[in-house]
């Protein structure tokens, strides 16, 4: 009961809804900060786990990759990148980027190797070219558990963009640090609030962008 | 203080070691904690399969909470300590755990289960002398995946009242400008998590010693946690 009052008062009190600490404010810095993460390090991830995958080689290096990758302490990534390049934009997006790249990586790999062959050789047996087999036929195929390493990815950012709000950047976490500072635990409460809606609207999309995007066939053979 | 490798300030009222040992505890007791609740709900996953997909549906979705969210509401109940940091890593846990347990149950073969029974072993002990041994290479590799993202995130503590282990000696470091001890933070905190990983390993070749081991090893096991369980809900 307790929370939910304070949640209450948060959301009901105009002066969280405008101005440079307002809810818009910080929700839209939230989603851009996310985005570029997540558009880098797919970037990165993508193309380098599809040719892995499809080649069939470096799968030491992805492993490799995917266990550093767990290994790393978010949180201290964060402030050291933070005390060794000082304030700004960049400090906070390597780690973010850092972080998001293995689950990408990895599950497109995993995805593409993964494929049945004989889909796959018979693509071949028709004569088309490695290109085409790629993404016409193992990428369907492919794209459930793809988009589920980008899901993974992005609420990864999420969550951690939220802790960089320790180390200067703005976003939904500036309310649970200031608000830890200040004591205001109505505001600690309000921004927790605000961030799990945002993971979960994220879970939500990639459910969306999965339902319109892989093929039905792919869907229906799914056991 | 005459500036030793592992001396840290006065004010986290701690030795490095004594750190690392908080680290240890808050990171490990979550997930054996998390392992021990995730055992009866699989099973019942694997016995009631229409429950299956709606368990999966809320362990997804209490992954995707951020650990600062939940640990700053749980402050409300359980004050900043150390019992606010592991609920939430426990939850995380038990999220890996259920999917990874039920995927290794249900993996066993039907003849298998079927010698079991007529061996004249009852539920009780083909469930512990036949399904769980062979589930174990899937169990483990879940334990790793909790096991070392739980390491990771127990630094977070930090900012609900220096509850964070070695993650502590991050706001030293900021404060007192010394990147030594966010040095000291974040190369031990990797220097756990990748030796839990690795006695992990030493323990998987140990219980499961019918497994080929060297050369290559058995796909399902070293597939990232997330696939599994989000396969499954991605092609819904």
């Amino acid at each position: 009961m307790n929370v939910l009052h304070f949640i209450n008062s948060f959301f009901s009190d105009s002066s969280h809804w405008h101005g440079y600490d307002g809810i818009p404010t910080r929700l839209r810095e939230h989603v851009q900060y996310s985005l570029i993460a997540l558009a880098i390090a797919a970037a990165i991830g993508l193309p380098v786990g599809l040719l892995t995958g499809h080649t069939g080689r470096g799968g030491n290096t992805v492993a490799f990759i995917a266990t550093a990758g767990r290994a790393l302490p978010s949180f201290g990534l964060l402030v050291l990148m933070f005390v060794l390049l000082g304030l700004g934009l960049t400090p906070v997006m390597i780690p973010l980027v850092v972080l998001a790249v293995p689950p990408i990586l990895v599950t497109t790999y995993e995805a593409v190797r993964s494929v049945d062959p004989s889909p796959v050789d018979a693509a071949r047996g028709m004569g088309m070219a490695e290109s085409r087999v790629l993404f016409q036929v193992e990428l369907p195929v492919a794209l459930p558990l793809i988009l589920s390493g980008l899901r993974s990815a992005a609420i990864q950012i999420v969550s951690t963009a939220t802790i960089a709000a320790y180390v200067s950047l703005g976003g939904l976490g500036r309310y649970i640090v200031d608000g830890l500072y200040q004591r205001n635990y109505e505001k600690v409460v309000g921004g927790a609030t605000l961030v799990a809606v945002l993971a979960l609207v994220t879970l939500g999309f990639f459910g969306l962008v999965a339902r319109f995007t892989v093929s039905p066939g792919v869907r229906r053979s799914a056991p | 203080m005459s500036g030793g490798l592992f001396d840290i300030p006065s004010d986290l009222q701690n030795t490095y070691w004594g750190l690392v040992g908080q680290h240890l505890r808050e990171a490990l007791i979550p997930v054996v904690a998390g392992l021990v609740v995730a055992l009866p709900i699989a099973q019942l996953c694997v016995r009631l399969r229409w429950l299956y997909p709606p368990v999966l549906w809320v362990t997804t979705i209490l992954y995707a909470i951020p650990s600062l969210a939940f640990f700053v509401v749980l402050i409300d109940y359980t004050g900043q300590t150390e019992t606010t940091v592991m609920i939430p890593l426990g939850v995380y846990s038990l999220v890996v755990f259920v999917p990874a347990i039920v995927d290794g149950v249900r993996s066993v073969p039907q003849e298998t289960l079927d010698a079991a029974t007529a061996m004249g072993l009852g539920p009780v002990r083909r469930y512990f002398q036949v399904q769980l041994p062979i589930a174990a290479p899937a169990i483990i590799a879940g334990l790793r995946v909790a096991t070392v993202s739980s390491i990771s995130l127990v630094s977070v503590g930090m900012l609900i009242g220096n509850q964070g282990g070695l993650g502590n000696l991050l706001n030293d470091g900021m404060i007192y400008h010394q990147n030594r001890l966010v040095w000291l933070s974040v190369i031990g905190t990797a220097v756990l998590a990748i030796l839990a990983d690795a006695l992990l390993v030493v323990v998987r070749l140990l219980v499961t010693p019918w497994m080929p081991r060297g050369t290559r090893k058995p796909r399902p096991v070293d597939e990232p946690e997330p696939v599994t369980a989000a396969l499954e809900d991605a092609v819904r």
